[in-house]
């Protein structure tokens, strides 16, 4: 299993450059200029020591290599430094990844969204699983019974309704119609004692509920069939004959295997709070990774948009090798060799 | 004399066919012929739809701004006046061309490698890295990244309504084809291992040959269960990017973009984004109900005896 993990790492780190150099090549290549979108009034002597600073003109293998020396050992050196606060590197320290717009370190910039993603798109995704688990159970078990029916009517339309409309609409009737929810999420808010703990909930009504709501119609689907697969297995005869109660049958030995695929399920899914947010982010304006990256793109900030589609994928590896170890893990019928 | 010879009678089940069956089995699944029904009325809506209905979605009236749905505009107005129902049946039109076109280049990349994949085992590994690789991509945010670069590029080469379809179908296509590769790849490993096609090889048939005529008929029904998957996840993938403002210039409507642009007018005509909305949502609806029957139809352990 440590072998097999070993292993899986190595294997993610050239997948890892190569996909590092298409998203540095697809921005790099575009065309476009950094520069295009300062005040015409900059004398063109400045705009090219501008351009000279940012590194525009250089050769395109310099730049991906100059990148890469940044991300992968400047800017992770850089954040321990700033975590520890241990110089290493002597009082100047490394260069950092620095954002176009704001001039400021681009992981300065994530860890200020961070919270607010995980907040409001990380808290949908446990209700989903949390609301997901039972229902698809239920459905299973009571296979062709109205709730079954309704049940999984109701998981067809969230995962085939996107978003971005059930958002709209839960702000059309919360917001607009009913007035009971704030329909744009503020993230000045401190909560410091009960009202503002009261708004803060409110404002976290919607966004989590529209979300939880597509993530519990996704993942329930994946527990009910994978339950259906069990529950007609062997061991669930023998269970049931040699007297076990059917509490004990069901959430003992059928739900502990049906959930072993689903475990896998919601570890590849993780990867997919970042990038969802991206949309939520959008219609309850959460100033979240998601905002940070749109706006990273409507203004052209190239560094900042390489760091986080990055991320991303190195999130999408990472619980990739997660999953499969999870399985590994869980289930003693597969061994990794 | 002469004898009589009574004919077989003629019963249902004389001529089965595997087609034949799949289509019995589908027509059986209640929510499958719901969602083929609903998709055919939407296809027919916004087809012929602006043929009849021939106000231009283009066409600005500032005396008739921000109506709400009434006997003369039936979905009411936009800010500019522009008649709402007319640009969500031409809107309706780019969403489903879109749709289609992107679900046809991604089974097609994802047959042509799971085929490959699957029968020649020395391109198998190079392939199925690249597969891998697809996978961890992050799609939406690369996606993003790449309209927002490369529109103005295509705009200028193709013209502004073809140069962005090509793009957005392009990229969705090319970005979506690993799931159809890999179910491909899994049947084709399995059925060339099958009798008739060591037999198909020994009567000398060229390996080209055995692979377009006796592998790829037999790998056609998950394949078609990818297209509803995929024509699915390629109107959402367009909706996403017009909602985002990343997807077709505002001039050209389609379901996204009429969306995305009713957004901010919540307070003044909510049924401006309640239209697009649903279409999309029926669209999607009715062709994952339809993806459901077809898996169901196509899965021989659910098939019904007799």
């Amino acid at each position: 299993m440590f072998q097999y993990l070993i292993r899986r790492v190595l294997i993610a780190i050239p997948t890892l450059v190569v996909i590092s150099f298409i998203i540095f090549a697809v921005l790099d290549l575009a065309p476009g200029d950094p520069t295009g979108n300062l005040p015409l009034t900059i004398p063109p002597e400045v705009r090219e020591l501008v351009r000279k600073s940012l590194g525009v003109d250089d050769p395109f293998v310099i730049k991906y290599l100059k990148w890469a020396r940044q991300f992968f050992i400047y800017e992770p050196i850089s954040i321990i430094e700033d975590a520890t606060q241990i110089k290493l590197t002597g009082e100047a320290g490394f260069p950092r990844i620095l954002s176009w717009q704001t001039r400021s370190p681009v992981s300065d910039l994530l860890w200020q969204r961070l919270p607010q993603t995980l907040w409001v798109v990380g808290l949908s995704y446990v209700f989903g699983i949390l609301i997901a688990i039972p229902v698809g159970v239920v459905s299973a078990y009571r296979q062709y019974s109205i709730f079954d029916q309704i049940g999984t009517f109701i998981s067809m339309l969230g995962f085939s309704v996107p978003t971005f409309f059930t958002g709209l609409l839960a702000i059309l009737l919360f917001s607009v119609q009913l007035k009971w929810l704030p329909s744009i999420y503020d993230t000045t808010l401190v909560v410091k004692d009960w009202p503002s703990f009261v708004l803060q909930v409110k404002q976290m009504i919607m966004p989590v509920t529209v979300l939880a709501f597509f993530n519990a119609a996704q993942l329930s689907r994946f527990m009910r069939s994978s339950m259906l697969d069990n529950l007609s297995q062997d061991y669930v005869r023998t269970a049931r004959s040699k007297g076990l109660v059917e509490r004990i049958v069901v959430l003992g030995h059928v739900l502990r295997n049906s959930l072993i695929p689903v475990v896998t399920i919601i570890a590849l899914g993780i990867p997919s709070i970042f990038t969802g947010a991206i949309i939520t982010e959008q219609i309850f304006r959460v100033n979240g990774i998601g905002d940070l990256l749109i706006r990273g793109i409507y203004n052209s900030d190239i560094p900042l948009v390489q760091t986080i589609t990055f991320i991303f994928a190195i999130l999408i590896v990472l619980f990739n090798i997660v999953a499969d170890a999870a399985y590994g893990f869980l289930d003693p019928r597969i061994r990794y060799n | 004399m002469s004898v009589v010879i009574a004919k077989p009678k003629k019963t249902s089940t004389d001529y089965r066919s595997q087609w034949l069956d799949t289509w019995k089995q589908f027509v059986k699944h209640k929510g499958a012929v719901v969602g083929m029904v609903m998709f055919f009325l939407i296809i027919l809506l916004v087809v012929f739809g602006p043929m009849f209905y021939t106000i231009s979605p283009a066409e600005t009236n500032l005396r008739a701004r921000n109506q709400l749905p009434s006997l003369e505009y039936p979905f009411g107005t936009d800010n500019l006046g522009r008649d709402l129902l007319a640009a969500n049946l031409h809107g309706g039109r780019i969403s489903l061309a879109v749709g289609v076109v992107a679900m046809l280049i991604s089974l097609l990349v994802g047959t042509v490698v799971g085929l490959v994949s699957g029968f020649n085992s020395r391109l198998d590994g190079i392939l199925m890295r690249i597969t891998d690789l697809f996978f961890a991509l992050p799609r939406l945010p690369l996606l993003l990244v790449i309209i927002m670069l490369y529109r103005d590029k295509l705009r200028a080469v193709f013209g502004p309504e073809a140069g962005i379809f090509l793009l957005i179908v392009l990229i969705i296509g090319l970005t979506s084809w690993m799931q159809t590769a890999r179910v491909v790849r899994g049947d084709v490993l399995a059925i060339k291992e099958r009798e008739f096609v060591t037999a198909a090889s020994a009567l000398g048939s060229q390996n080209n040959r055995i692979l377009w005529l006796h592998i790829l008929p037999n790998v056609l029904s998950p394949i078609l269960v990818s297209a509803t998957l995929g024509m699915a996840t390629a109107i959402i993938t367009e909706s996403a990017l017009s909602f985002l403002g990343l997807g077709f210039p505002s001039d050209v409507p389609t379901w996204g973009r009429i969306l995305f642009e009713g957004k901010d007018y919540l307070t003044i005509t909510p049924m401006r984004v309640v239209w697009p909305g649903l279409f999309i949502s029926l669209v999607v609806l009715s062709v994952n109900f339809m993806g459901d029957g077809l898996r169901d139809a196509l899965d021989p352990r659910l098939r019904s005896k007799g």
